[in-house]
């Protein structure tokens, strides 16, 4: 299987501080990867410099094969590589329905495009995808006015709607009430089998990437530690310390 | 753009031109080490700093008026204008400083018409100056002529600059408002009245801006429509010189006002404002697409 | 019933024709800085760049034409028109680029900058200014041919707006607005989106300022064209205190603030710039979501009596 994302020896540093230092992964069609580590390790940098967030300092990056460590954010994100945010962003004055529908893939917007109301198949799309994330009841309600758990739902819908080739998200169940995370985990592993989305997670909760990932990277001091799969990593010394002596 | 040749001609008269830009580029770094001190502390970008300075100026003005020296102005404009600026703290400015942004823009510059409007009123539209007594030296066989007042108000400029940097640094109130302005909540927490910091804050802004104002009124004119311009400059500053930056500020400044005075005498004086605000538009799209290439944006 | 009274103001009150003209040339205004500030988020204090630009434009093609007045008016109503978009499209791709505070200010410096340059440009009149040819017609007639323009264009910016913002343009500058990174991490054109609604705002302003200056009779750099601190700052006031981000709001604010102003020009003659300027921190400081945010404010406080949870 080729690798849908490759990260070659990406290096990100702030100031003083070495947020990730030659870290190289690869992410390979159709899978479910995880990516762990201690807080500070350096994840959610090594998140925003692949979407294009910020410049890193050495390395390259390939979507499809192509170099994409130079393109603007929304250049990458139209190319088929969405993220979702820890702190979840979504549009907090547009009801649900209009978060959805602006989520739609940007591809062609020429100034006649940007005049056409939203087709029927996109509301009926936005409709399916609220429902499948379960706020079909809500999808009137001011976006801004959702609980936290539920502008993740939100936020997660949104991204489908945008029709991703992969998705990274970070921490998709932080915050979550614990008796919905099973819930969200199914609907990660739907949206990964049925729609095809390749997906790329950050995640603190073991018990959740140990179950949902195919393979496993392990950050610590912004270096891969380890990587290896599920089973491989829980029973990693070195991975077990590293959470372990992490302040 | 006769003037180009001039140059080449005469470059004493560059040289003049450049002495001249550097002493009036103090003042302007004056009054943006208030704006910087006002947004770095409150994060409220002051629009109505150019009033600040042109009620200073009026301030000397008037005690030139009244038969004194002008250069009583510079304490007294100072003094006077923090006490308005403690006030307008008080009565509006408390009000935008934890909210948008834009906000506190709109209402500065709600101040800044105000202030300018009322300028306008009260003193009328006609250009002001204050005579200082004092006489004008001249150098290199009379090619170069600098007025004594305006080296005064150069080193009377670094003075204020350089008195307040030392009341920032080692007074118990001057480390308040670094504190707040560092993290207003854990400053609240310590125990610090940050509503008052804020308040003596913008005082002192004022102040400064009231001081350079008199100091204006002695080198230059006054009227009550100059402020938009020193605000701009001020920022104009800023941007290039980074917030927390005062090495950089002073340089900014004396650039700012040589470069300016080059413009005026190449383009034409009618174009010297032109040349201030255009600048404005070319500097903040140039830093911000330098930014773009590295992936980032003003903020 | 609004469109009968509309039409009919200038017949009932003839000696206010040309303040009603204003009064649709400020909801124009309105209008169009709200595109900008209330629906998109990017408070511009700088659209008045595009008045003066109409201004000049629609004037100097009516001085150098030869031709008769209605063409060459219409001509050069036409070519402000072009000029602005033109304008817009250009220093949008640069000015755009900047977020918040950096924008607004900018878009100052563009706003004076243009009467400053305009003064000292003489195939335009310099500070002298410039006067457009005279309307051909009786007196009155003026006023009366001003007044129905300013209101077409009034009517047709408010229903190409309504237009444009029910499709995905509204979506997607109402998203740049509540959080333009998303925007951009979702795969959305933000700078094409953000120049296409400056180049609207420009379209619509600049015709008022081509068709201003022939009202007016006299376009002056400062004070006519480029009038940054009157025109320039009511473009914002009006939109803010109506309730930005709304279709209404614009226009109602231009109502009560165009009656206002006149009111104090009226009464306080010399010091009505002072009373604007408080009103300017009154607004801004007391009322920043207008009065239909006021309004929707009350009505969800008389309306929720119990508590929601």
């Amino acid at each position: 299987m080729t690798a849908l994302l490759e990260v070659r020896g990406v290096s990100k540093r702030f100031g003083g501080v070495v947020a990730n230092a030659n870290v190289s992964l690869n992410v390979p069609e159709g899978a479910i990867i995880g990516l762990i580590g201690p807080n500070g390790s350096g994840k959610t940098t090594l998140f925003s410099s692949i979407v294009g967030q910020h410049a890193i300092d050495s390395g390259s990056i390939l979507f499809q094969g192509n170099e994409i460590s130079k393109l603007r954010v929304s250049e990458i994100a139209r190319s088929g590589l969405l993220r979702t945010f820890q702190q979840t962003r979504i549009y907090g004055q547009m009801d649900c329905m209009r978060n959805m529908l602006i989520s739609t893939p940007d591809t062609s917007a020429g100034l006649l495009s940007m005049l056409s109301r939203h087709s029927a198949e996109e509301q009926e799309e936005a409709e399916r995808l609220l429902d499948f994330v379960g706020l079909y009841e809500k999808r009137f309600l001011m976006a801004g006015d959702l609980s936290f758990g539920q502008q993740k739902l939100l936020e997660f819908a949104m991204a489908l709607m945008n029709k991703p080739k992969i998705l990274l998200l970070d921490e998709p169940t932080a915050g979550i009430n614990p008796t919905l995370i099973n819930g969200l985990i199914d609907r990660l592993k739907r949206a990964n089998k049925e729609i095809g989305i390749t997906l790329f997670v950050i995640e603190h909760n073991m018990r959740v990437i140990m179950n949902l990932a195919d393979h496993i990277y392990c950050l610590a001091h912004g270096e891969i530690l380890a990587d290896g799969s599920p089973e491989a990593i829980k029973d990693d010394r070195r991975v077990i310390e590293a959470y372990l002596g992490a302040s | 753009m006769e003037g180009l040749s001039i140059f080449i001609e005469q470059p004493v008269r560059l040289l003049q031109i450049i002495v001249d830009g550097i002493l009036v580029g103090s003042v302007f770094a004056l009054s943006a080490y208030g704006l910087a001190l006002v947004w770095g502390v409150m994060k409220i970008i002051n629009i109505a700093q150019g009033e600040f300075v042109m009620l200073g100026g009026y301030v000397a003005i008037l005690i030139a008026d009244a038969g004194y020296s002008p250069l009583l102005g510079v304490p007294l404009a100072a003094m006077i204008l923090f006490c308005v600026g403690w006030v307008l703290y008080r009565l509006v400015i408390f009000r935008v400083v934890d909210r948008d942004l834009f906000i506190s823009i709109l209402a500065t510059f709600g101040l800044s018409i105000l202030l300018q409007q009322l300028a306008n009123q009260v003193f009328g539209a006609d250009v002001r100056t204050a005579e200082s007594g004092l006489v004008t030296m001249s150098f290199l066989d009379g090619n170069i002529t600098i007025s004594q007042i305006k080296l005064l108000s150069f080193f009377l400029a670094f003075a204020l600059g350089g008195g307040l940097w030392l009341f920032l640094r080692s007074s118990q109130l001057g480390q308040a408002i670094r504190a707040t302005a560092q993290n207003a909540r854990a400053a609240r927490i310590m125990g610090i009245d940050t509503n008052s910091v804020y308040a003596v804050t913008y005082g002192l802004n004022a102040a400064i801006c009231g001081a350079a104002g008199a100091l204006v009124a002695m080198t230059w004119v006054i009227h009550p429509y100059l402020g938009l311009t020193y605000t701009v400059r001020s920022f104009m500053i800023v941007v290039v010189a980074g917030l927390g930056n005062l090495m950089g500020v002073i340089l900014a400044g004396l650039g700012l006002g040589t470069a300016e005075n080059i413009a005026g005498f190449v383009l034409g004086a009618e174009y010297q404002a032109a040349f201030v605000f255009s600048l404005l538009v070319v500097i903040l799209v140039w830093r911000n697409w330098r930014l773009g290439l590295q992936r980032r944006y003003l903020k | 019933m609004g469109l009968i009274a509309a039409f009919g103001a200038p017949i009932f009150l003839p000696f206010m024709t040309t303040q009603i003209a204003f009064l649709w040339m400020m909801v124009v205004f309105a209008l169009c800085w709200d595109i900008m500030g209330g629906q998109m988020g990017y408070n511009s204090f700088g659209n008045i760049f595009f008045f003066g630009i109409g201004a000049y434009v629609c004037a100097v093609i009516q001085r150098d034409s030869g031709l008769d007045w209605y063409v060459a008016f219409f001509l050069g109503f036409g070519a402000a028109a072009i000029l602005g978009v033109l304008c817009a499209a250009i220093l949008g791709a640069g000015i755009l680029g900047l977020r918040g505070q950096y924008f607004a200010i900018c878009t100052l410096g563009l706003g004076i900058a243009g009467g400053e340059i305009a003064s000292g440009w003489d195939y335009i009149g310099a500070g002298s200014g410039l006067s457009p040819p005279l309307f051909p017609g009786a007196l009155g007639m003026r006023e009366m041919f001003f007044n129905y323009l300013f209101l077409t264009l009034a009517l047709v910016c408010f229903f190409t707006l309504k237009r444009v913002y029910s499709g995905r343009f509204g979506l997607a500058i109402n998203a740049i607005r509540d959080d333009e990174d998303k925007a951009e991490a979702m795969g959305l054109r933000t700078t094409r989106y953000k120049i296409v609604a400056w180049c609207i705002s420009a379209f619509f302003v600049a015709m008022c300022g081509a068709a201003a200056g022939n009202m007016i009779g006299f376009i002056d750099p400062r004070d006519v064209a480029f009038a940054g601190v009157t025109f320039g700052v009511w473009m914002v006031l009006m939109a803010i205190l109506g309730g930005k981000g709304t279709l209404w709001g614009p226009v109602l604010g231009a109502l009560v603030f165009h009656i206002t102003q006149e009111l104090f020009w009226t009464y306080l003659l010399g010091w009505q710039r002072v009373a604007l300027g408080l009103l300017i921190v009154v607004i801004v400081v007391f009322f920043p979501t207008g009065i239909l945010g006021w309004l929707r404010e009350r009505r969800t406080m008389s309306t929720s009596g119990g508590s929601e949870q």
